[in-house]
C-alpha cells in the first residue's frame, strides 16, 4: 500500500496534508480499515456502483455530492463543525470556563471511554446489516442500505480521528481494537448489547434505523454539548449523517404499513393468517417487532442510576439533550427527578438526585422523540381508514438493564408473574414463527422501479431522482 | 406594462409534513433562523427565508425542498403552517402541470421551466442559473455563521442619493482589519442588527450585496462597502421603520457591526478576455452592479479585457434618487454603455428599464447572441417578469425563440436574478 493523497482521499477539514503524526497514525489504520471493510461490510458489493452521497466539506455546498461509486473506494472524509470562537463549556462544575481545545489529562480515561463506547456502534451496525443487501426489496433501498452502511464507516472514522488526534499510542490501539471486535462474536463482542443482536430482515432494518439509530442522534446530542471541544465538533457534523439513518427507517415502516393497508382495504380484512397470505406483513406482527426493537433500544441509554453518568456530567464530557434550552442552573447540584422503581410487585415513581439519573433524563427525552414517529405511523394507517394503531411499549417492558431489569412487565404497565408473562409473551415480542414468516417474504429485487410486494415504493428517489432510478450498477 | 402595478409575487418555501422526519438538519443549518419548530411541524417563516437553498441539501427526505408560488401578501404563515398534516394543494394549475417537469431536472431551486407564452403561467425567475459562468472565480461561502459572526468596524457613511428626496440611500463601509473575509462581486452578507424583536428574540439577519469589488472598496484594503435604504416604508407603502436598514444607516464611524457570510455562489461575474456584462437594476440593486463595474475597471489598465463590453441599465424614481449619480457620468463612454431609466422625473413620460431595453434592441440583440455574455437583474422581485419579456422580444427580432436561449443562458450560468 502506497501512501495516500490526504487531501483528495480523505476529505477532511483537520489539516490532514500538514498533519504528520496524524498520517503516520493513519496509515496504519487506513488499510486495516478496507480489509475490516471487505471482511465483515456489505457481503459481496464491492464491485457494484452506488449512487451515494460524500461530504467533501462541512458548508452547505459540499454537504451532498451524489454520484455512483464503488464502496471501497467511497471516500471516508474527517469533518469537524467549524469551530466556534470564545466557545464555553455550558454545564457542570467547569460552567463557563472556555472549553478544552486539547485534551484534558484528569479525565483522559472517561473521554476514551466514552469515544470507544460510540465509536464501537458504528462498525458493528455495518456487521449486523452486512447480509442485508442479498434481500433487498428494490435498488432504491439496497442504495439507501449502502448508504448507511458507508456513513456508520464515516463515523467510526470521526472517533478514530479523535482517538489518533487526541490520545497517543493507546488511542491508536483502541482504534485497532474497534475493527477486531465483531458485533454477536462470543469470544470478542461489540461492547453494547443491541449492537450484538442480528438484524436478519428488512423490517428488522428500518426498525433499527427508527429507533437504535435515533438513540444515537440523542447520544451524539448529548456529546454535542461536551466541554471537550473536538468532541463537540464532531458529534454535531455526524448528527447530519444520522438524519438520513433515520429517515430510511421511518419511511421504511410508513411504507410497510401503506403496502399492508391497501391489502386490508382490498381484501376487507385484518386477518393476519388472511394478510400473510396475501404476502404482507400483518400489522400485529408489526406491532411485536416495534416492541422488541424499542425495549431493546432504550436499555442502550445505560442503568437508570448511574454515578457514571454523574460524573460525565459534572466533569463537563457529556450534557443533555438540548442542554442549551434547559432553563436549569446546568449543574444540577440538589436537583431531582423521577424514575421509576419496583416495590411490593408494584411500579412507583421515585425521586431520586438528578445528577445520578442523567440516563433516565435522556432515556425519557428519546422515547417523547421516538413517539412521535410512531404517531406519523398511525396517520398512515388512519388515512387508510383502518381502526388499528400502533403504540409504544411501556418503558419498564422488557427490560436487561438497571432496576428493571427482569421485572416482568406488560406493555401496557401492568406488572406480572412470571407464568403470566410466559403465557403471553408470544402476543408481545416476535416469536420464531413470526420471524421465519418475516424472512420468508425476504426475495431480492433489482429490477430499476421494481419493488417487493411487501413494501410500498417511496413517494420520491433521492436527490430528485426518479424512483425507478438505477441507483446501484451491478459490476 | 407598468412594473409597480403588478402583484408581489413570492415562491414560498414549505416544509412536507407528510416527508418530513423532525430531524432538525434544517433549522441548525439555516444561516438567518427562517426555520422553527414546535412538537408537530417543522415550517418556514416566509418574511426571513431568502431561498439561499442551504437547507435544501442536507435534508435527509427531501421533504424540505417544497415552494408555492403566492402572492407576498398571501403567504401561509408559520401559525398555519404548525397545524398542517399535508401541504395545500398548489394553487397555481399550471405551474403544478410544470411540476412534473421539475422532477426530472437536477438544478437545485424549483423553477419552473415554464413556457413564455401559452397557458403555463409566466415565472420570471425561473430562468435565474444556480450556476455561475464557466470563468468565475471561486467564492468561499457561509465563513461566519450567527453563532460566530465576524465584527466588522464602520469606516465610512456617506449619503449617496441627492439631500431633499424621499429615498435616503447610503453608502457604507465595513473594515475588517485583519479578519480574513473574502468576497467576489456579486456576493452578499448578513448584518445582525444588536436588541430582540417585540418577542424578545433576537433580529433575523438580513442580507446586502457587497457594493465593492474583491480586492477592497479602497484597493489592497479588506474592506466592503454596502448600498443601503433607509426603509420607511413596507410594499403595500404603510410607514414602518427598517429595524436593519436604519441601525446601519445611523452608524458613526467606528462602531462595530455584526456580519455573516459572505453568501452566494452562482450570481458571479464571468472573468474570461472578450467576456461581455449586462446590467439590469432599480435603486439599491445597482449595489453588484457597482462592484462589477468598479473590477472591470480596475483591471481595465491591464487590457485583459480590451473587446468585453459592458452594458447597464439602470433604473430609478428620479435622478436625483440614483444612487451614484454622479461617479457613474464620470466613466468612459467606450469602457460602459450606461442606459438610465426614470419613471417620475417630472414632465417627462414614465420610463422604465425594460423600456430602454427595447429601444436598445439592436446592440442588445448583438450582446446576446454572443456567447462570452453574462446578463445580471438586481432590484424589486416586480421588475424580473419586465425584464424577461423584454429579454425576449430583443432575442427573438433577430434569432432563436426565448425558450431556446433562456435555457442556454440559464444552462450556462448566463443568466442571474438577485430580486427582494
Amino acid at each position: 500500500m502506497g501512501g495516500i493523497d490526504y487531501s483528495g482521499q480523505i476529505p477532511n477539514n483537520v489539516n490532514l496534508s500538514e498533519d504528520r503524526a496524524l498520517q503516520r497514525a493513519l496509515q496504519q489504520w487506513q488499510p486495516d480499515f478496507l480489509n475490516w471493510w471487505s471482511d465483515v461490510g456489505p457481503e459481496g458489493s464491492s464491485r457494484y456502483e452506488v449512487y451515494l452521497r460524500t461530504a467533501v466539506s462541512v458548508d452547505p455546498q459540499g454537504w451532498a455530492h451524489f454520484g455512483h461509486v464503488r464502496m471501497p473506494d467511497y471516500r471516508w472524509g474527517i469533518f469537524l463543525q467549524p469551530a466556534e470562537a470564545g466557545r464555553a463549556i455550558g454545564f457542570g462544575e467547569h460552567k463557563g470556563e472556555p472549553a478544552w481545545q486539547e485534551l484534558p489529562g484528569e479525565h483522559r480515561a472517561n473521554l476514551r471511554r466514552i469515544i470507544v463506547t460510540q465509536g464501537d456502534t458504528e462498525p458493528a451496525s455495518v456487521e449486523q446489516q452486512r447480509h442485508l443487501g442479498l434481500t433487498a426489496p428494490s435498488l432504491y433501498d439496497l442504495r439507501n442500505l449502502f448508504q448507511v452502511n458507508v456513513e456508520e464507516g464515516r463515523h467510526l472514522w470521526a472517533m478514530v480521528y479523535l482517538l489518533h488526534r487526541y490520545f497517543g499510542r493507546d488511542g491508536r490501539e483502541e482504534a485497532e481494537a474497534l475493527l477486531e471486535r465483531r458485533s454477536g462474536d462470543a469470544d470478542n463482542p461489540r461492547i453494547l448489547g443491541a449492537f450484538n443482536e442480528k438484524t436478519p430482515d428488512w423490517l428488522s432494518f428500518f426498525l433499527f434505523t427508527y429507533f437504535t439509530d435515533r438513540d444515537g442522534k440523542f447520544q451524539l446530542c448529548a456529546l454535542a454539548e461536551s466541554g471537550f471541544d473536538p468532541l463537540a465538533r464532531t458529534t454535531r457534523f455526524m448528527l447530519t449523517e444520522e438524519a438520513h439513518h433515520m429517515f430510511v427507517g421511518e419511511s421504511g415502516v410508513a411504507r410497510v404499513i401503506q403496502r399492508t393497508c391497501e391489502v386490508m382495504n382490498r381484501l376487507k380484512t385484518d386477518d393476519p393468517t388472511a394478510l400473510r397470505a396475501a404476502g404482507v406483513i400483518d400489522l400485529p406482527t408489526l406491532q411485536r417487532h416495534l416492541n422488541f426493537h424499542f425495549s431493546v433500544t432504550i436499555d442502550l441509554f445505560g442503568a437508570d442510576q448511574s454515578s457514571n453518568a454523574a460524573t460525565f456530567y459534572s466533569a463537563g464530557l457529556k450534557g443533555r439533550y438540548e442542554e442549551g434550552k434547559r432553563g436549569d442552573d446546568h449543574v444540577l447540584r440538589g436537583a431531582a427527578y423521577k424514575t421509576l422503581d419496583i416495590q411490593e410487585g408494584q411500579l412507583i415513581e421515585k425521586e431520586v438526585p438528578m445528577l445520578n439519573a442523567l440516563n433516565e433524563v435522556l432515556r425519557d427525552d428519546y422515547i417523547r422523540d421516538s413517539m412521535g414517529g410512531v404517531q406519523r405511523w398511525n396517520k398512515v394507517i388512519e388515512k387508510a381508514g383502518l381502526a388499528f394503531r400502533l403504540t409504544v411499549p411501556h418503558k419498564a417492558f422488557n427490560r436487561r438493564i438497571g432496576t428493571l431489569a427482569g421485572v416482568k412487565v406488560a406493555p401496557d404497565g401492568r406488572v406480572l408473574s412470571e407464568e403470566a408473562w410466559n403465557e403471553q409473551v408470544h402476543q408481545w415480542l416476535p416469536t420464531a414463527d413470526d420471524r421465519a414468516f418475516v424472512a420468508s417474504l425476504m426475495g431480492r429485487v433489482v429490477e430499476p422501479g421494481r419493488f417487493a410486494h411487501w413494501i410500498a415504493p417511496p413517494a420520491s428517489g433521492i436527490n430528485r431522482q426518479p424512483v425507478n432510478f438505477e441507483y446501484v450498477r451491478f459490476g | 406594462m407598468d412594473i409597480g402595478a403588478q402583484a408581489a409575487v413570492i415562491r414560498q418555501h414549505l416544509i412536507d409534513p407528510e416527508i418530513c422526519i423532525r430531524c432538525n438538519t434544517c433549522e441548525s443549518t439555516c444561516p438567518i433562523g427562517a426555520i422553527t419548530h414546535d412538537e408537530r411541524n417543522y415550517v418556514v417563516k416566509a418574511g426571513v427565508c431568502d431561498a439561499c437553498m442551504a437547507c435544501v441539501p442536507p435534508c435527509p427526505t427531501g421533504a424540505i425542498d417544497n415552494w408555492r408560488t403566492m402572492p407576498r401578501a398571501l403567504a401561509y404563515p408559520i401559525e398555519e403552517q404548525l397545524l398542517w398534516d399535508t401541504l395545500p394543494p398548489e394553487q397555481d394549475q399550471g405551474a403544478a402541470a410544470a411540476s412534473t417537469e421539475v422532477e426530472a431536472a437536477t438544478e437545485t431551486p424549483p423553477a419552473l421551466a415554464a413556457a413564455v407564452s401559452g397557458e403555463v403561467p409566466f415565472v420570471a425567475s425561473s430562468w435565474s442559473s444556480t450556476l455561475p459562468p464557466w470563468s468565475a472565480a471561486h467564492a468561499y461561502t457561509n465563513l461566519y455563521g450567527a453563532k460566530s459572526p465576524a465584527v466588522a468596524t464602520v469606516a465610512g457613511n456617506y449619503r449617496v442619493t441627492g439631500a431633499g428626496t424621499a429615498s435616503d440611500t447610503h453608502h457604507i463601509v465595513l473594515d475588517f482589519s485583519a479578519l480574513p473575509f473574502p468576497v467576489l462581486e456579486g456576493q452578499s452578507i448578513g448584518i445582525l442588527t444588536p436588541g430582540t424583536d417585540p418577542d424578545g428574540r433576537p433580529h433575523h439577519a438580513r442580507q446586502y450585496s457587497l457594493a465593492s469589488p474583491r480586492n477592497g472598496e479602497r484597493p489592497g484594503y479588506n474592506n466592503v462597502s454596502l448600498t443601503v435604504k433607509r426603509v420607511t416604508a413596507d410594499y403595500q407603502g404603510n410607514p414602518v421603520r427598517g429595524v436593519c436598514s436604519n441601525y446601519l444607516c445611523d452608524l458613526q464611524v467606528g462602531d462595530t457591526v455584526q456580519v455573516i457570510g459572505p453568501f452566494g455562489a452562482s450570481f458571479l461575474m464571468p472573468n474570461h478576455p472578450r467576456s461581455n456584462i449586462v446590467m439590469i437594476c432599480t435603486g439599491t440593486g445597482s449595489a453588484p452592479m457597482r462592484a462589477m463595474t468598479e473590477w472591470r475597471r480596475r483591471q481595465r489598465r491591464s487590457d485583459k479585457f480590451q473587446d468585453g463590453r459592458l452594458m447597464l441599465f439602470f433604473g430609478a424614481r428620479t435622478k436625483e434618487e440614483l444612487p451614484y449619480f454622479g461617479p457613474l457620468m464620470n466613466l468612459p463612454k467606450d469602457f460602459i454603455d450606461v442606459n438610465l431609466a426614470f419613471s417620475r422625473s417630472p414632465s417627462q413620460p414614465k420610463r422604465y428599464v425594460q423600456d430602454l431595453m427595447r429601444k436598445r434592441a439592436v446592440d442588445l440583440a448583438e450582446l446576446l447572441r454572443d456567447k462570452d455574455t453574462c446578463i445580471y437583474v438586481c432590484g424589486l422581485k416586480s421588475m424580473e417578469e419586465g425584464v424577461v419579456l423584454a429579454l425576449r422580444d430583443v432575442a427573438e427580432q433577430a434569432g432563436p425563440p426565448w425558450e431556446t436561449l433562456g435555457a442556454a443562458l440559464k444552462r450556462e450560468g448566463r443568466l442571474h436574478f438577485e430580486t427582494y
